[in-house]
């Protein structure tokens, strides 16, 4: 164990210290002291994206950045999306269009393609596949995460959306 | 017209079956607030860390844990010795066999438990770790199962020694675990003899493993002064692990409550109980704290539960028209080091019995044996019921190598030899009973839909073209599946029957909360078994609290796997509510002055025959359920039911894939898959079409790249994600998705499971396109995965 230093940073708009030894990760950092659990484990070793934030403007896998390295940093998880008790376009896009089904990648999906629709707000599905490509899931097979971060970036150009699934088309048929 | 504006509307309330209704699981995991085990923090909760070995096999001369005990932060560091007088140094596992939960004086595989540190944190857990001293007497290793058979192949259990019987019968080598035949043997010889023409082909299903996102874990906390136990555990079936460790502890099951919460994804890797799970309950008895294990994604790549590593060899006899007339199959089945391999009691090659497929083969003989060698144990169902994908592939990889050897379309093969829609319900050659199916519009409905006559001029065009820089190669497969397990009568786990359950409580207001024995791994059940009650009880979907995964609150079920939860577990949920519909019904009857024949049920309502003005809603009927029932019937609106099917279901699905191979480098880009699924009634259509997604891109790693190599030395060469490939989006194709509806007849909604027929299905289909667009060279098979590498291999063995 070697001496405890505190860092401080800006998390979701709160000012935030705490206090980590040199080599602690920011994921156990956020999960184990700051209560922040959104962001997931799932590999440790950068190529799952579970545990993906966005720093300072950029998406990172906290499972491979050192607290101390954070110092002065801006940063958001998925835990800062919603805002007012109202969800962000992505969270209500990857409800509409089935994006999730166990759960575990998605508020690294959320958090990285959020990054994605700030610097591309149109992208082509080509484009989102490519800048998805470091968020791994297991369970949809991508292309309804795709769906979704195309109705979230038509929802945020102020376009009108609808779900890919209506509630009865299958009943109505 | 206004009726049904009206009824239109009411059903989209009521949001039953059929209807794609968005997930109730969703608003806390899109907000970060999903409650996964490692998420659970306990007041003095501790962390654990295990220690592992680094041979694939070797005697434990000494191990020195003085050092790591003495660094500060640590509170014990088990092992073996100090398992021993608990009797819990080794475990029972699901096939009968035995597994060491901390290495007893040997180890028989890389990475196996050795110790188990615990200490404040997982910094310190993992320094005090590497403090462990273990003197370790290496010995040859062997990870062939073939060699491992050999006479003088090393003795992977010397606690065996000298046992010709096993749990499944005789053993015939001290590496042998069992043999296991079906079918009548004769017969299948004679018709062999006899045939017309005669197909055989060697292939190997490689060592693979279901890689869910989130590892496994568990979070153990005893409390001493009352004597109970809680455990947080990522398993897909919480009530067998409160059996279990019931049956290791002594602590009566209702003392213990195991508890699995929002599960990030089990694919078949979280059935089995992991000597990381009964160290962390040992340790928080023996601390009084709470205790957290939880793997790294090599403990959890390398240690818990593979699947597959089946060298199959099957053979087809049929005539010159191509109609079989007989299978036989003969497999080695790498179990690994210990026989954990999870399949109901009697069948320790699962269900894989099933290989017979969509096609009337009127004789067949299966025999497979069980070895052990030094490799981690496991033997689990990835995405699939015990060992169907193994059956699934054999099969239609067989009809393949038949259609080739006659020349005969793969189209046509199999329309020649599909078992008629008019022969359900059909009795195989090994004894299984299929429910329904219907084949043949399945298959014709894909090759229209992708113009197949079209797609094999485009094929014919370039082979015929030398300068052409690809491959081409169209795969069909046209699967059944088996799931739903199962009938009481064949299958049970630790002797308790493979039923599942349902309760139901209808409060006051009419609102409602329903508990199962199953539990979601993603899977969205909280959603679909609401549509059940929905629909069969006139409940809105919207007023029902659906909960899994405690066993306190739960009723006792097998749990989620094998594509059970909707065929077992779902119907429990429809007679559970048709239970509460008949006590309604009575209710309603007595409200209204009318015999309860008079009413007929609408929707979320009862009333009365030719006066539909009369009428009691299912809201109005709970409210006088708890003060104004019948005479002599008791208050309250509950209802439960343990539901032991009759059969199993039988999905099915026709799946066609192209692909395009590049000669040279052996990259493959696949172009199209249409895979059309037919599950029976369908409960959600949007979830379906997520699961089949799901299953497809799992079938997709599998045949395209996941494999667990091992090394002569017994190191296990895939162990990290940077080695096994986990899809990302980049690669994953586009899928199109179709289907059509043969309900099962003896489930009471219809509902088949979906699930798992995707990956099923799709992987024998990559094979069949992959082995395709070299067809016209000779080859009718080589082995998955197909990545570059191996594309390229096979080409160059081609002289391309």
């Amino acid at each position: 164990m070697s001496k405890k230093t505190i860092v401080s940073f800006k998390l979701n708009g709160t000012a935030t210290d705490v206090m980590v030894e040199p080599r602690e990760l920011l994921i156990h950092t956020l999960r184990e002291k700051l209560s922040i659990t959104g962001p997931h484990i799932g590999c440790e070793t950068s190529h799952c994206g579970t545990c993906t934030v966005d720093l300072d403007g950029i998406s990172v896998k906290s499972c491979t950045v050192l607290t101390v390295q954070c110092e002065g940093a801006e940063m958001l998880t998925i835990e800062g999306f919603a805002k007012g008790g109202v969800l962000h376009p992505l969270q209500e896009a990857f409800t509409q269009e089935h994006g999730l089904q166990c759960g575990y990648c998605t508020p690294g999906m959320i958090t990285r393609a959020y990054r994605l629709l700030q610097e591309n707000p149109s992208p082509t599905e080509e484009e989102i596949r490519f800048w998805m490509a470091g968020n791994l899931c297991r369970c949809t097979g991508y292309q309804n995460i795709v769906k979704a971060i195309q109705y979230a970036a038509a929802k945020m150009r102020g376009e009108s959306v609808t779900s890919s699934h209506p509630l009865m088309a299958e009943i109505s048929a | 017209m206004d009726q049904n504006v009206e009824n239109h509307g009411r059903l989209e309330k009521l949001e039953g079956i059929g209807c794609s209704r968005k997930r109730r699981e969703d608003p806390r995991f899109i907000q970060g607030k999903g409650n996964y085990v490692d998420d659970i923090k306990l007041p003095g909760m501790l962390f654990a860390v295990m220690v592992r070995s680094p041979y694939a096999h070797a005697k434990i001369k000494s191990i020195d844990t003085s050092k790591a005990k003495a660094y500060p932060g640590v509170h014990a560091v088990l092992t073996a010795d100090d398992l021993k007088p608990l009797k819990l140094h080794w475990m029972p596992t699901l096939a009968g066999d035995v597994q060491a939960v901390l290495a007893d004086g040997y180890v028989s595989f890389q990475n196996q438990e050795v110790a188990f540190v615990v200490a404040d944190d997982r910094y310190v857990a993992a320094d005090a770790a590497e403090l462990v001293e273990v003197d370790y007497e290496e010995l040859p290793a062997v990870v062939d199962p073939f060699k491992a058979l050999l006479p003088d192949a090393p003795v992977i259990r010397p606690d065996l020694d000298g046992k010709s019987v096993g749990a499944h019968g005789a053993r015939k080598h001290h590496n042998h675990i069992f043999n296991w035949q079906i079918g009548d043997k004769d017969k299948t010889d004679r018709a062999f003899t006899d045939a017309e023409v005669t197909v055989k082909q060697d292939m190997h299903y490689p060592r693979v493993h279901p890689c869910p996102l989130e590892t496994c874990g568990s979070l153990a906390s005893y409390d001493a002064i009352r004597g109970d136990l809680t455990v947080w555990i990522t398993s897909q079936a919480p009530h067998v692990v409160r059996t279990v460790v019931g049956l290791l502890s002594s602590i009566p099951e209702s003392k213990i409550r195991i508890i699995s919460p929002d599960i990030g994804g089990g694919f078949g890797n979280k059935v089995g109980v992991y000597p990381g799970y009964v160290c962390s309950i040992v340790a928080s008895i023996v601390l009084g704290r709470p205790v957290k294990w939880i793997e790294s994604r090599s403990e959890n790549l390398t240690t818990t539960a593979f699947a597959r590593d089946y060298w199959m060899t099957g053979e087809l006899a049929a005539d010159r028209n191509g109609k079989i007339k007989a299978l036989r199959v003969n497999v080695t089945a790498d179990h690994g080091a210990f026989d954990a391999c999870a399949d109901p009691t009697k069948w320790p090659a699962g269900m894989f019995h099933v290989c017979t497929g969509s096609y009337d083969i009127p004789n067949a003989h299966v025999s497979v044996d069980g070895v052990y060698t030094n490799k981690f144990p496991g033997g689990v169902a990835y995405r699939c019921s015990f060992r169907v994908t193994e059956a699934v592939y054999l099969v239609e990889r067989m009809i393949d190598v038949l259609a080739q050897k006659l020349n005969i379309d793969k189209a046509e093969i199999r329309k020649r030899n599909f078992i008629k829609y008019e022969q359900f319900p059909y009795l195989t050659p090994l004894g299984l009973e299929f429910d329904s199916g219907n084949y043949l519009p399945a298959l014709e409905k894909v090759l229209e839909a992708v113009d197949y006559t079209a797609l094999r001029a485009e094929q014919a065009q370039k082979r015929a073209d030398p300068n052409c820089p690809t491959l081409m190669g169209i795969g069909i497969t046209t699967f059944t599946e088996i799931v739903g397990a199962g009938p009481s009568k064949s299958c049970d786990i630790l002797g308790i029957g493979m039923f599942d359950s349902c309760e139901i409580r209808v409060h006051p207001d009419g609102s409602a909360i329903a508990r199962m024995g199953t539990i979601s791994q993603g899977q969205g059940h909280q959603t679909t078994y609401a549509q059940i009650i929905a629909s069969e009880s006139g409940i809105a979907a919207s007023q029902i609290a659906v909960e899994e995964g405690d066993t306190s609150t739960a009723p006792y079920g097998l749990g989620t796997y094998g594509s059970r939860s909707t065929p077992v577990a779902g119907a429990a949920v429809a007679r559970a509510s048709r239970k509460i519909r008949e006590k309604a019904r009575k209710i309603a009857a007595h409200l209204l002055e009318v015999a309860p024949d008079d009413l007929e049920f609408d929707l979320d309502q009862f009333k009365v025959k030719g006066d539909p003005s009369k009428a009691k809603t299912m809201k109005e009927i709970a409210w006088a359920a708890y003060n104004n029932v019948p005479e002599g019937m008791e208050m309250g609106l509950e209802a439960v039911d343990y539901y032991d099917p009759p059969n199993f279901t039988f999905p099915f699905g026709a799946y066609l894939c192209v692909v395009d191979v590049n000669k040279k480098t052996g990259e493959t880009k696949v172009r199209r898959f249409y895979a059309l699924d037919d599950c029976g009634t369908r409960i959600n259509p949007m979830i379906i079409e997520g699961q089949i997604h799901g299953g497809l891109t799992e079938g997709f790693a599998v045949a395209m790249g996941q494999e667990l190599p091992y090394d002569e030395q017994g190191n296990v060469l895939g162990g990290t994600l940077m080695d096994y490939f986990l899809p990302t989006s980049v690669e994953t194709p586009h899928w199109e998705t179709d289907f059509t509806v043969t309900p099962s007849p003896h489930h009471p909604i219809g509902a088949k499971g979906v699930a798992e027929s995707p990956h099923v299905g799709s992987i024998p289909c990559f094979s069949s396109a992959m082995v395709d667009a070299f067809a016209h060279l000779g080859t009718t098979h080589f082995n998955m995965p197909y990545n570059s590498y191996r594309v390229w291999q096979h080409a160059q063995s081609l002289g391309l």
